[in-house]
């Protein structure tokens, strides 16, 4: 920017082909037409071709009955919805597993991050073991090792592990009771709503009442009781319509209850753990970032151990820890496309059945070429909103 | 997958320029020198390397015996090996030049897909495998509601089972996984109670499993399968080669024509073996379909005679041992028919 500024003080001399800005604007226009017929050339080329081997295309094929089966659906599917049901079926089990991989991974990372700079040699050392180890084994590895190293010697179902409150554990995953909710439920979720909604009310004006009297407050204890409370309290009124349904033993497998597949399981705990091993190290280098003169002069300040990580360290540290952070959360959605290594139904394994079975494949992997795009751009843009909210406000 | 999808892609930019100005197949074939065989990644009796690391199979014989129609060399052939999902793709893109993988003949994929079946090296039907010594009781596919189905995604066997499960008023929990050694390992595990395939495949696939004699095949055959080889649309000189070599596999075995005798049979006085074998005076039998005269000749040595591949594949001189059932020649009560060769 700064040079072109001081290029268009001079004054243009001899030939406009000498001028810096014609030719700027030149090579810029050829740049942008050689793009264009790129293009279209091959475009135009995948048509023609697809017509001479008389392959049928155009997206048309989406509204055609899927007729196989997926295992996990979020939403309601049978064979015979649609190719492009099956396809969002298979989205939306990308978003959930990236979703909660990204939530477990940023936990597990914060962890292991802060812990590699304990002063207490047994953690600092646990979590450094754990980073190299995750850090330098390739994901699918690790999604292997979940489910065939860890999930598959489960016992069979007949010989299910017994848990604590009905749950199941067995090589076909995780079972537990599933709530039933019962006539006047809705009142239960009102309370908790109303509950979170006061808890912030009470937790800003006890700021502001600090900020003008010095006086504190239990925030905290006051936003459990309202946020556990009052849908306890609603629980009761409405008449206890809470049951559960418990899984029980059949022919072939558990039945009843709700059960969690190994497919997601390992490839969510490979993620999570995957993923972690980097946030830390980016956690680390966002702690580290903050030059010690600050904790030094809080701590003159009078401020204890907690309060300068809460107050002082942390925040300057989000600052250098979110735009990286964003790289692994992208880099964890890209990643769960591994899914289709152990049969987790996600966009890539349904959308690849639907290429196979319509044999649409150019469609096929535009559709999931977008999809991944567009999850990503918006994974970016929440991402930098919480950057620009985090920045330095500079005055 | 993803790397096959991503050439299909750069195929369609650049590599279908380059093949459309190109000839034939044929040419392409005889330029490179070898043909390209897409085949099963391993599945016993079809397509499966055997201890020496050489390719075993009813389906990879049968691209030998198009090479051997081709070149009169039963050797000169390469295998692709695909999995269910990437097999059209290979295809169309021109990756391979046969598709010889035990692949359903459907209409969608003669018209939707661009392909071209040439007819059928193998009928099936898709059954169902259980553990009998985990499941007792279970005698019938009918008693599988509730079950978790292993199977392969991008198959016709994937549709036919919902199919199936839907019209018996069944439910079934669905565990598909891309590629065959890895349903393989999920049955053998136990991530499954049920095992879903072709029937055939589901004798070969028994036999690597860590305890084979615990597995029954449940006697349900749930669909048609007809199974064969497939080229691309557009090429209809390289589609006869292929079909005609299909029939003269079954034309060998409906004159006698078999390996151990083939050279003997040239100077037969039968009109009709002198003619399939090329031994007729100015004759055009080859020459027509754009292969040499003896091209029956040069097959039947390279790989026997349909019924020799079955047996040595599948049949009785293999561990499968699965009879010829509606696999016999036409004369002997089975479906295999071929047209004149004259």
């Amino acid at each position: 920017m700064a040079s072109q500024e001081i290029l268009r003080e001079e004054p243009s001399r001899g030939s406009f082909i000498n001028d810096p800005r014609v030719r700027g604007i030149f090579f810029q226009a050829l740049v942008l037409v050689l793009l264009v017929a790129g293009v279209w050339w091959v475009t135009h080329n995948v048509i023609a071709n697809l017509t001479r081997l008389h392959i049928a295309s155009g997206f048309g094929f989406l509204k055609g009955r899927a007729g196989f089966d997926i295992s996990e659906s979020a939403i309601a599917y049978s064979s015979d919805s649609t190719y492009f049901r099956a396809i969002l079926v298979g989205f939306i089990n990308t978003v959930i597993v990236a979703v909660v991989g990204i939530i477990t991974a940023t936990i597990i990372g914060f962890i292991v991050g802060i812990g590699r700079l304990s002063h207490n040699w047994l953690i600092r050392k646990i979590c450094t073991v754990y980073v190299e180890v995750f850090r330098n084994i390739p994901p699918l590895l690790v999604i292997f090792f979940w489910y065939s190293g860890v999930l598959a010697v489960l016992p069979p179902p007949r010989d299910s592990i017994n848990l604590p409150f009905g749950s199941f554990l067995n090589q076909r995953g995780f079972y537990f009771p599933r709530a039933m909710w019962g006539e006047g439920s809705w009142l239960i979720l009102v309370a908790l709503l109303l509950g979170i909604a006061m808890a912030w009310f009470v937790a800003r004006k006890a700021r502001q009442r600090q900020m003008a009297t010095g006086q504190p407050f239990p925030v905290f204890w006051t936003s459990i009781a309202l946020i556990v409370g009052l849908p306890l309290l609603a629980y009761a009124l409405s008449g206890f319509p809470l049951s559960f349904e418990f899984p029980k033993q059949s022919t072939f497998n558990l039945v009843g209850g709700f059960q969690v597949r190994p497919e997601f399981l390992s490839l969510y705990l490979a993620l999570s753990c995957y993923t972690a091993a980097f946030i830390a190290e980016i956690v680390r280098a966002g702690i580290r970032g903050v030059s010690a003169g600050q904790t030094e002069a809080a701590a003159a300040l009078g401020l204890r151990s907690g309060s300068i990580l809460r107050l002082v360290v942390v925040p300057q540290a989000m600052r250098i820890v979110i735009p990286p952070l964003t790289s692994q959360y992208l880099n964890l959605t890209k990643n769960s496309s591994l899914a289709i290594a152990i049969g987790y139904p996600d966009l890539t394994a349904t959308a690849g059945t639907v290429l196979n079975q319509t044999g649409q494949a150019v469609e096929g992997v535009v559709i999931m070429m977008a999809v991944y795009l567009a999850l990503s751009l918006i994974t970016s843009a929440v991402m930098n909103v919480v950057n620009a909210r985090m920045a330095l406000v500079e005055r | 997958m993803k790397h096959i999808a991503i050439g299909v892609l750069g195929a369609a930019a650049f590599g279908f320029a380059a093949s459309a100005a190109s000839a034939s197949t044929l040419d392409d074939v005889k330029a490179k020198g070898f043909i390209q065989c897409g085949t099963n990644t391993g599945l016993a009796g079809f397509a499966a390397p055997d201890d020496k690391g050489e390719w075993k199979g009813i389906d990879v014989d049968f691209c030998r015996a198009v090479a051997a129609a081709v070149f009169g060399d039963g050797t000169k052939v390469k295998f692709t090996p695909l999995s269910a999902k990437e097999r059209f793709t290979a295809l169309q893109s021109g990756e391979v030049d046969i598709l010889s993988r035990n692949t359903t003949w459907t209409i969608n994929r003669d018209t939707a897909l661009g392909l071209n079946f040439v007819g059928v090296t193998y009928y099936d039907g898709q059954g169902f495998m259980i553990n009998a010594k985990k499941l007792p009781g279970v005698n019938s596919a009918l008693q599988l509601s509730g079950a978790a189905v292993c199977v392969q995604s991008g198959t016709t066997t994937e549709l036919n089972l919902a199919d199936y499960f839907k019209a018996n008023k069944m439910e079934y929990n669905p565990v598909v996984f891309e590629k065959l050694d890895e349903v393989n390992a999920a049955y053998d595990a136990g991530r499954c109670d049920v095992y879903t395939t072709d029937q055939s495949g589901l004798y070969g696939i028994r036999l690597t499993l860590s305890a084979p004699a615990d597995h029954v095949v449940l006697p349900e055959i749930i669909s048609k399968e007809p199974l064969g080889p497939a080229v691309r649309q557009g090429d209809d000189q390289w589609y006869h080669i292929v079909k005609w070599t299909y029939f003269a596999l079954l034309q060998a075995e409906e004159l006698g024509i078999t390996q151990a005798n083939v050279d003997e049979m040239k100077n037969s006085d039968n009109p009709e073996i002198k003619r399939v074998l090329g031994q007729e005076a100015d004759t055009k039998i080859g020459t027509d379909l754009g292969v040499s005269n003896d091209w029956v000749v040069n097959i039947v040595k390279a790989v026997g005679n349909y019924g020799e591949m079955f047996e040595r594949n599948v049949g009785s001189g293999s561990p499968l041992k699965i009879a010829r059932g509606i696999n016999a020649l036409w004369t002997k009560g089975g479906l295999q028919y071929a047209p004149p060769i004259r």
